[in-house]
């Protein structure tokens, strides 16, 4: 369950990060990102696939959440 | 040798790792690579932060390094006692040449050493009751400290005292900050878990203290400047230029820093970070919890500066916006002049960085400025991310190296026959017998500033001067010289 801060690019994009890996990525694709909740499936531009159960109401950014790995 | 293409480079690369036994060639080719700008993500091509091999000669610092030597160190109203055996403070006391402004043992303590000289007897009975002596002691003797860091060495962590007791016990006696930092030296790889373990306690045990209080008047103008560790007077290179574009720089973390503006960057309007590596944990920290946003910026080098003025300003409104084109605008003629007395002098050289942090992607651009080129770069606890930033700089086919060891560079300097290389003074001396001009990129080379518009003039005044020196011409002993010219005027 690797810790995983999320914040804004300077380009608008959503930015997740590993502080244990010093990885940072580019959020690809969340399963759910509406006014309701976000989370579910998250799919990074390296491939690498992670999981959240959806949050509700969506979370403000920056923040820290535990993702599964899936 | 002109540039060399990606095959070439290459075959270097094989041709160097040809000595060591198998399994350390194996290990090794992860950290060589011929630069490929293409590529976006480093991880595929270059291996970093990983444990150096044991019998190379590697170039790295410890933990300990990474906290009381470059994160916590230039914290000048605190005192920063070097918890443990007496060596590890004494040989690394005032030697990054953090300047500051103070009285040096009266309200400012950056250039001194405390430490607990740690005796055979502390290590079997513990050093608890020492540590919580030896600051009651230093808190008569200094009483104009703001605040007490404890900056544990390796023993600490070894024989278990949990200083965190004593910390919090002494810090509530004196009511003063008094900060445990677990930097034990065998902690990580390398100086850069020594950075993160800094930033955690400076988050855990500084950031918060001011929280409630509001006393403290902010500006929508507000910035500071985070890892920035004045060395040779860099962050006062730096904050004068921010100052004069109309922004107010309330903290430099942390040349040149006090306890009180660490306290208060929370009131900040946003982070300016210089050194990504060294200090981009609490940045992240600081956005999460207080909103602040943070941004790199690069001060080496008339383009950089220029680039990066123009990306601060963005951020503000348009009177900052016109303050940075009012900046860019009075430096312009000095440093054309700047460039037009020294590019002739320095065009076309080609040099190799070997360094830390920052610098071996952040001076690209000021070399660059000067006309010269970087055809190899490398650094010695980079993570990923610097390497993600690092690629996008450098030309393709051109050399990085991480964690490279002592025979390796030398090799690489062998085939490559740079005009410069900037590295420390571990490696000074050696090259500097081989004959190839040398600067320290560390400490500037007891010069600098290197930041900033005034200190883009040191460095291309540092660079002309190292590099069109006539010593380099005296190599040769005067008869040996006499002896290869007549043998060629005979033939």
């Amino acid at each position: 369950m690797p810790k995983v801060m999320l914040r804004y690019s300077d380009s608008g994009k959503l930015l997740f990060y590993i502080a244990k890996k010093d990885q940072e990525e580019e959020i690809a694709k969340v399963e759910q990102d509406d006014d309701n909740a976000w989370g579910g499936a998250v799919e990074l531009t390296d491939g690498s696939k992670y999981y959240i159960d959806p949050i509700s109401p969506p979370p403000k950014f920056p923040t820290t959440l535990s993702f599964k790995k899936a | 040798m002109s540039t060399m293409t990606r095959e070439e480079t290459q075959a270097l690369i094989q041709e160097v790792l040809e000595v060591y036994p198998e399994k350390a060639a194996k290990d090794r080719a992860k950290h060589l690579a011929a630069n490929d700008q293409s590529v976006e993500q480093s991880k595929k091509c270059i291996t970093s932060n990983r444990k150096s091999l044991p019998g190379v000669m590697t170039i790295r610092g410890c933990a300990y390094a990474g906290s009381k030597g470059v994160v916590w160190g230039p914290i000048k109203d605190m005192i920063h006692i070097s918890h443990g055996p007496v060596g590890c403070g004494q040989y690394s006391r005032a030697g990054r040449r953090n300047y500051y402004v103070g009285m040096t043992g009266v309200n400012t303590f950056g250039t001194m050493n405390f430490t607990s000289d740690f005796q055979e007897k502390d290590i079997v009975f513990g050093g608890d009751k020492k540590l919580d002596k030896l600051i009651s002691e230093i808190d008569q003797l200094f009483p104009l400290n703001k605040g007490i860091t404890v900056q544990s060495e390796c023993p600490i962590g070894l024989i278990g005292d949990d200083i965190e007791a004593v910390a919090k016990k002494k810090g509530k006696e004196l009511n003063k900050p008094v900060v445990p930092v677990r930097c034990e030296g065998f902690r990580g790889v390398s100086q850069s878990l020594g950075h993160h373990i800094a930033n955690d306690a400076v988050r855990d045990w500084v950031l918060h203290n001011r929280d409630n209080d509001n006393s403290f008047v902010s500006t929508p103008y507000d910035v500071t400047i985070i890892g920035d560790y004045n060395i040779g007077g860099d962050a006062w290179s730096s904050r004068t230029l921010l100052e004069e574009m109309g922004l107010r720089v309330i903290a430099q973390w942390s040349g040149d820093g006090t306890l009180a503006e660490m306290e208060n960057t929370p009131k900040a309007k946003l982070n300016l970070l210089h050194c990504y590596r060294s200090m981009n944990y609490i940045s992240r920290h600081m956005e999460e919890k207080y909103g602040i946003p943070w941004m790199e910026y690069n001060f080496f080098g008339p383009t950089k500066i220029e680039e990066s003025l123009r990306a601060i300003a963005a951020r503000f409104d348009d009177k900052i916006k016109a303050g940075a084109e009012r900046v860019i605008a009075k430096y312009k003629p000095l440093m054309e002049e700047i460039i037009a007395k020294y590019k002739p002098r320095l065009e076309g050289k080609r040099v190799m960085l070997y360094v830390g942090g920052l610098r071996p992607r952040h001076i690209i651009g000021a070399y660059e400025d000067l006309g010269m080129e970087v055809v190899g770069t490398g650094y010695e606890f980079a993570h990923n991310d610097d390497y993600d930033r690092t690629m996008k700089e450098m030309g393709n086919a051109t050399l990085i190296y991480d964690d490279v060891t002592g025979y390796e560079f030398e090799e690489f300097v062998k085939k490559i026959k740079p005009d410069l290389i900037g590295s420390g003074i571990k490696e000074k001396y050696i090259f500097q017998k081989m004959g190839i001009p040398f600067r320290q990129m560390h400490s500037w080379d007891y010069s600098g500033p290197y930041h900033g518009y005034d200190g883009f003039a040191i460095f291309a005044r540092d660079m002309d001067m190292t590099l069109n020196n006539p010593c380099w011409g005296k190599l040769q002993a005067p008869w040996k010289k006499q002896a290869a010219e007549s043998a060629s005027q005979a033939a």
